[in-house]
């Protein structure tokens, strides 16, 4: 802001001035820098999805190209030849990765809501606060730290090369519920308390009036955790053993061989395009939720 | 004789009697009062109890032993944080490049998360906005690596190196991820990329959430500029969003390890990607050296729980 513009600013009458700040209007240049920097950013998707259109000569090209010439789809049907040469068929990871993250995000989804709940709406409850600031401790190291043990108490429990291994211990992570406290905490008691008085129970309270109220930010922890569970690579690295139970992030180190094989890089390079999409998907579907929480969380009791 | 002495005993056994009744009391009264509540906080305790607070006294109780998965563990007191400080060079260099990851990364993620969802909450398409910044956190780290290697690749056919040389900054391509001293700029740089995640997500709601009144009041009592607003309003009222933020960009840039292993390799080229869960991983699922793993990893816990606490005690205060 420089001094032109602030004195600029002070002819302005307070009405107009108090109207253009109440619009929240954007200038034109914050427009073209804004577009300019979303569209940099994108860069590196939109490569991706460029080179896995990109036949195998296009690919090792000199000089290198951005775009694709001749799209291709090619390399997608070498992803799903490369996968069948594995032991177990494209469709099998594909159906682990969808179940295992849509069980999570489901679970998850209803086990950190009524935890949140009555933190939320009953903080007279004895331990809760304590409870609760646990939570936020745990939030606070990187789920690397427990790694080891984890793994022990999962190989303990015999869940070690099953989908109950994949998905249970992803249940306790602390995000989720609080996210749901942070959003429940702005629901009117009022509503809770009427429902009781007409004689509704806690548990039809919580799924027939809390819930449906609440429900953006459990679709906003929908998108968190199911993009968490889709792109974990570690979890099923480390508790996978067999190659039926493994997980569609894994299969990239399978075809790709690692670093310097060259014969499948159509291959990776499609799988990178099959593995990121889903997310995206879900984000473009689910966004306007996200946009609906941020109007719902303006409601002040 | 005997009654002088009983009498005293009798009434002190009595008083501890009657506090723990009323404790016990006073918990059979909370369990009566919030019985349903507690029973819905169930699953969710158990599982934090086994999947979160046992990993973490375990961890803390390995990190004292030898144990390689084969034997029981074996207590050997302090000798893996002695030979952790004393005599681990390659441990050293793990926390300095951490260190100065966490240092450019974390604040830096930290502000262009704010200043973007800022800007975003004033534009129109603010959807499509949101996803272009949006995008890049929820990419599949491990397909991504893919663009990276070539985008960074060494030699001409990278995209960087062919654009640096045809602009003439660089003579000869640059081996980006082999080179010690340009693999953590670039690692850094990626970071960056991802960093517009859950934080400027719930940035945006927080920015969403702030009462239109307290801008028009703020109007009356004198606000003039878009960054005085920023200061006295919208940054106060948006305090929760944001110690969740800063609590985010610490734990993340401290636990940076995915892409620094998928670009440059564990071990990297004379550890100059090397982070301390890196280090933790080399030990713990290459080498199994889990002992020694678990002392990494309560180093870890212990740095990145002091900064978390930091954090909230500077929110707090600034109420």
């Amino acid at each position: 802001m420089t001094a032109t513009s602030l004195v600029r600013k002070k002819r302005v009458s307070p009405n107009q001035r108090f109207i253009r700040l109440l619009k929240r209007e954007a200038s034109p240049t914050e427009y073209l820098v804004m577009t300019l920097m979303a569209l940099f950013t994108m860069l590196p998707i939109v490569y991706m999805v460029s080179t896995a259109f990109k036949p195998l000569e296009e690919m090792f090209l000199y000089p290198p190209r951005f775009f694709v010439r001749h799209p291709t789809g090619r390399n997608f049907i070498e992803l799903l030849l490369a996968i069948d040469s594995l032991s177990v068929p494209f469709s099998r990871y594909m159906f682990n990765s969808l179940f295992v993250s849509i069980t999570t995000v489901a679970a998850s989804v209803i086990i950190s809501s009524m935890a949140a709940y009555p933190l939320a709406k009953y903080p007279r409850m004895p331990g809760g606060k304590l409870f609760f600031s646990i939570v936020v401790s745990a939030l606070m190291f990187a789920p690397e730290v427990t790694q080891i043990p984890r793994y022990l108490i999962v190989d303990q429990l015999k869940m070690i090369d099953t989908y109950w291994g994949l998905i249970v211990p992803a249940l306790a992570g602390s995000y989720g519920l609080f996210l749901m406290k942070q959003f429940m905490e702005q629901l009117p008691i009022e509503l809770i308390e009427a429902a009781k008085v007409d004689g509704a129970s806690e548990l039809r309270i919580f799924f027939q009036i809390v819930m449906p109220l609440v429900r953006p930010a459990w679709i906003t922890l929908i998108i968190f955790s199911f993009i968490g569970t889709w792109n974990d690579f570690f979890t099923p690295l480390i508790f996978t053993r067999s190659e039926q139970m493994k997980t569609l992030p894994l299969i990239m180190s399978s075809i790709g061989g690692g670093p310097g094989v060259v014969a499948r890089w159509g291959a990776v390079a499609a799988a990178s395009l099959v593995v990121t999409l889903p997310t995206l998907i879900i984000f473009v579907l689910l966004q306007r939720y996200v946009m609906q929480t941020m109007a719902y969380s303006g409601i002040k009791s | 004789m005997a009654e002088t002495i009983s009498r005293p005993l009798r009434r002190e056994s009595g008083t501890l009697n009657q506090s723990f009744t009323q404790r016990w009391s006073a918990v059979r009264y909370a369990w009566k009062q919030y019985k349903t509540m507690y029973l819905f906080m169930l699953p969710f305790i158990v599982l934090f109890i086994v999947f979160v607070i046992a990993p973490v006294i375990t961890a803390v109780y390995l990190s004292f032993t030898y144990f390689n998965m084969l034997e029981p563990p074996r207590w050997i007191g302090l000798s893996n944080y002695r030979l952790l400080f004393l005599e681990d060079d390659i441990f050293l260099t793990a926390i300095k490049n951490t260190l100065l990851f966490s240092l450019i990364t974390g604040p830096l993620g930290y502000m262009i998360s704010f200043a973007l969802a800022w800007f975003i909450n004033r534009l129109r398409y603010r959807q499509v906005y949101t996803l272009a910044f949006y995008a890049p956190s929820i990419t599949s780290g491990i397909a991504m690596s893919v663009i990276w290697l070539y985008l960074f690749a060494n030699d001409r056919y990278g995209l960087l190196n062919y654009l640096l040389i045809e602009i003439g900054l660089i003579t000869e391509p640059v081996a980006w991820l082999q080179e010690q001293s340009t693999i953590l700029p670039v690692i850094i740089i990626i970071s960056l990329w991802m960093s517009m995640g859950t934080s400027f997500l719930v940035f945006l709601a927080g920015l969403q959430s702030v009462p239109q009144e307290l801008y028009e009041a703020g109007m009356v009592d004198g606000i003039s500029n878009a960054l005085q607003e920023v200061f006295y309003i919208t940054l106060p009222v948006m305090k929760p969003q944001l110690l969740f933020g800063a609590v985010m960009a610490i734990v993340n840039s401290f636990a940076v390890f995915q892409i620094a292993a998928q670009v440059a390799g564990v071990p990297s080229p004379l550890y100059a990607g090397h982070t301390i869960v890196a280090h933790l991983y080399m030990h713990g699922f290459i080498q199994f050296e889990m002992g020694y793993a678990s002392a990494v990893a309560v180093v870890l816990f212990v740095m990145t729980f002091l900064l978390g606490r930091m954090a909230m005690r500077l929110f707090s205060e600034r109420g």
